[in-house]
């Protein structure tokens, strides 16, 4: 699925001024049959320095349940405003959450990490389950998760 | 209130039946995990069985008690993240945690249908419809069984109608908690309860060298018992600790607690909810709850039976003069709609002699009826002595109305009830009190009977200086044809003939003894109904029938030969039969009314204690069963026989005479809970009911008390 960004526009980091700095780049979540509840999954950024830059996507509707997401709601505050727009229905188990985002350039190569939150009822929390680079060199690269994340994949 | 009780039914229940049926399933799984996981007990510390389970592993990353009772911890030792069982004594791996997966799936289909949120809409409506189920079935069965506080009596009515009424006041209590639990779980889920589920305060750790577990305080403090999921502290330094009372966080290196978050007013709601609800770790009272919710599609089905009826009798008046303009209204008071059969008879049977009539709830009694020239009131009676459905708002109404018109009150009851016709009592003396000419003087008519019905008509007309002539009977089956197989002949000498009939069909209906045989006489008259002696399971259908002087049907039957045939159907008599168990039974008739006593004694083959009373007039003559009955003494289906003769030799004697004699073994009987069953004619039902009631009135007991319970019963003709 294709969408824009409002929330990370709106942040001096992301901000795009034409379409010809930014990079779209996709992001595959493809979680494990572990055959439970549907899963919170967050996905968001930070900085060379760990610091939380903005999120990209929240998978999971209920603002009461983002606490168990722990590491995001941490780095961000779980402000609604953080995921304004940016939130669909929560992933079911053994299926993929794709998504495609349009990023400045200045972004990509930049030492910036995406981050991988996950979390399912009755079952486990597992921030920063996944942490991938986000550099050209490791596009398509999958990596996998210690909880749900069956595998996870960038491509620019 | 009806339907009201209706209207939700009908509402929810398809959802209800898959609701109630995965929460039946769902209810097994508490017994089942008690089983699969060892319990969690106290006198062990968090930090005791944090320690053991690191012990074991590379990496930790969390403890957990679960809701289903197991204890699990999360580890990775290097082959990825796993889930194992382990003993909450003493950490010991127990084998990979798999969840049953078909629980899951049912769990899913019990809170969202398989369907999502849609789903949990749907759910929670369906919680909300049992729940205004379970108040107004309460509020219809408490007004049935006569108030809140005699709501254990026994309920009366067919098969269909005990069911409803038995398992419903089973499952009552049950339901309630599911469907108030359930509702109050779903609207926590949609943030209807606002939710203060804070998160744990940021907290910085000492970032000292971790400790061993076992020497942290902070986990030390805290029993397993009192324990939901432990956090391994990793690279944070810092447990996170969840329990009942709130979430603590404790520094890795020195066991200081660094924060604590109290559990909400409202989170302590939604864990009381949960633990009612869902009954975890409470298999016991899970099992319940389970058998409750599968008591669910039972009464759904026999509701919807139940509404069947009600509608299929239909209410519709044809030719119903405007009320403006009728001469005579009948008035209706229903709560099954059986009194509107009658009234629509009258009705029909007064438009032929030229009345006007109007026919109508009374409900819907009001000023534009009062220019009528006579009212007619048919009212039956709702439990014990309240008004039916159709008449709850009449006596309030009547007390706003102005003028004054001749009236006639006709109640419809059981006689088994301990006010009978109650209702119609109170009716007519309203009526009385406010000046109202009376018509006829107020009639009751035992379970619609059509002849005592055909009667009162006949007595309107006579008022009325017209030939009334009204058949009504209230639901008539298609009659069989039976033929006489069999026939005894007593009482001749006597002046009181009485013939034992036995009758045989290819396909006899379901019958048992105590259970009516009504029989149609050969000119098409009304049918007469007789108690019977046998079962279905006799092969045979018995009665004893009395020749009544110009009596129609018995000339008919004792003039029957075996080989001949008569038109007959069975109508079940539910309120006349032994109770189920090992009371003892009293049974006490004369006359013809031995007919089901006899059939009861040949149906007990358990050997329950059965003392028979039975007055007949010569022993030389009229002893009905005396073979049969000494036959039952030595099998011991019969425990004592005690026959009086009021025309024999020596000390003649009735029925009632035996009793008071036996009056110290009686009331000890009774005081065993015995059941007292009399069937025969008006006048020995009223000497035996004198005589009881001296009887008991020493156990502080009196008949209407007997009768409330269900422990005494008439079959009086």
């Amino acid at each position: 699925m294709k969408r824009a960004l409002p929330a990370l526009a709106a942040t001096a980091v992301f901000v795009v001024p034409t379409l010809a700095q930014a990079r779209n780049v996709t992001l595959e979540t493809t979680l494990k049959p572990y055959g439970g509840n549907g899963a919170y999954v967050a996905l968001y950024l930070t900085d060379a320095a760990g610091k939380y830059k903005g999120t990209l996507w929240m998978a999971g509707e209920k603002s009461k349940y983002y606490r168990h997401l722990s590491d995001w709601a941490r780095a961000s505050g779980a402000r609604p405003a953080e995921i304004d727009g940016i939130t669909g229905a929560s992933v079911g188990s053994g299926k993929t959450l794709k998504i495609s985002v349009d990023l400045a350039d200045a972004l990509i190569d930049a030492g910036y990490k995406i981050h991988v939150d996950t979390s399912v009822e009755d079952g486990m929390d597992n921030p920063s389950e996944v942490v991938a680079p986000l550099d050209t060199a490791s596009s398509g690269k999958i990596l996998a998760g210690d909880g749900y994340v069956k595998s996870f994949k960038v491509t620019f | 209130m009806r339907r009201l009780h209706a209207v939700a039914a009908a509402a929810v229940a398809l959802l209800l039946i898959v609701v109630a049926s995965t929460g039946a399933l769902l209810s097994l799984q508490p017994a089942l995990n008690r089983v699969a996981y060892p319990a969690v007990t106290p006198g062990v510390s968090v930090a005791q069985l944090a320690d053991a389970v690191a012990a074991r592993h590379v990496r930790v990353d969390a403890i957990r008690i679960g809701r289903d009772g197991a204890a699990t911890a999360t580890f990775n030792d290097g082959a990825g993240r796993e889930t194992e069982v382990i003993d909450p004594r003493s950490g010991a791996g127990l084998g990979a945690y798999t969840p049953s997966a078909f629980f899951r799936f049912v769990a899913d289909l019990h809170r969202s249908l398989l369907m999502g949120e849609g789903g949990r809409v749907a759910v929670a409506l369906t919680a909300l419809g049992l729940l205004a189920l379970c108040l107004s079935g309460f509020a219809l069965l408490a007004r049935s069984l006569g108030g809140a506080a005699k709501m254990f009596r026994p309920i009366r009515g067919d098969r269909t109608r005990r069911l409803h009424g038995e398992i419903g006041r089973f499952a009552l209590t049950g339901l309630l908690v599911s469907s108030l639990t359930g509702a109050l779980l779903a609207a926590i889920t949609f943030d209807l309860i606002p939710s203060s589920d804070r998160a744990a305060p940021d907290v910085s750790a000492s970032g000292g060298k971790p400790a061993p577990i076992r020497a942290l305080s902070g986990l030390a403090a805290v029993d397993v018992v009192d324990l939901k999921a432990l956090k391994f502290a990793g690279a944070s330094g810092v447990f996170q600790m969840r329990s009942d009372a709130g979430e603590a966080t404790v520094d890795a290196a020195n066991g200081a607690v660094l924060s604590f978050v109290e559990t909400a007013p409202e989170g302590r709601m939604e864990q009381w909810a949960l633990a009612l609800h869902g009954a975890h770790g409470l298999w016991a009272f899970a099992l319940m709850l389970g058998l409750c919710s599968a008591g669910a599609p039972v009464l759904g089905a026999t509701g919807f039976l139940l509404w069947r009826r009600r509608r299929g009798h239909g209410v519709g008046v044809q030719e119903n003069a405007p009320a403006e303009d009728a001469d005579t209204i009948v008035f209706v008071g229903s709560e099954n709609n059986a009194t509107w059969g009658f009234a629509r008879a009258l009705a029909r049977a007064l438009a032929g002699e030229n009345f006007r009539v109007h026919v109508a709830a009374m409900n819907e009694v009001g000023p534009c009826h009062v220019r009528a020239k006579r009212w007619l009131v048919l009212t039956s009676t709702y439990g014990d002595g309240a008004a039916p459905a159709s008449a709850q708002k009449f006596l309030e109404r009547l007390a706003r109305l102005e003028g004054r018109i001749p009236v006639a009150v006709l109640g419809f009851g059981d006689r088994n009830f301990p006010q009978f016709c109650g209702y119609a009592q109170r009716v007519a003396e309203m009526f009385d009190e406010r000046g109202w000419a009376s018509l006829l003087p107020m009639k009751r008519i035992d379970r619609r009977s059509p002849q005592e019905f055909a009667q009162w008509a006949r007595g309107l007309g006579d008022a009325l200086g017209c030939a009334l002539v009204v058949e009504h009977i209230a639901e008539r089956p298609g009659t069989q044809e039976l033929e006489l197989i069999g026939r005894d002949l007593y009482g001749e000498a006597v002046g009181a003939p009485v013939a034992i009939l036995r009758f045989a069909a290819p396909d006899l209906p379901d019958f048992e003894a105590g259970d009516l045989l009504a029989v149609q006489p050969p000119d098409g008259d009304m049918p007469r109904f007789y108690s019977l002696a046998s079962s279905t399971r006799d092969g045979m259908a018995e009665i004893c029938v009395r020749l009544q002087h110009g009596g129609l049907c018995s000339t008919f039957l004792h003039g029957l030969a075996p080989g001949d045939r008569i038109a007959a159907f069975v109508r079940h008599n539910p309120a006349f039969r032994p109770a189920q168990g090992v009371a003892p039974l009293i049974l006490i008739g004369a006359g013809a009314g031995i007919a089901p006593l006899a059939g009861f004694v040949r149906a007990n083959r358990d050997g329950r204690p059965v003392h028979l009373y039975w007055g007949g007039r010569s022993p030389a003559s009229d002893f009905l069963y005396e073979h049969e009955l000494a036959q039952s003494l030595a099998e011991r289906r019969l425990t004592c026989f005690r026959p009086a003769f009021s025309r024999c030799e020596g000390a003649p004697a009735y029925v009632q005479d035996r009793v008071a004699a036996d009056a110290h073994s009686l009331r000890a009987l009774i005081a065993e809970e015995a059941q007292i069953l009399v069937c025969g004619g008006r006048d020995m039902a009223q000497a035996v009911r004198e005589t009881l009631d001296r009887i008991v009135r020493p156990l502080g007991l009196d008949l209407a008390t007997l009768r409330s319970h269900g422990r005494y019963l008439e079959d009086v003709f």
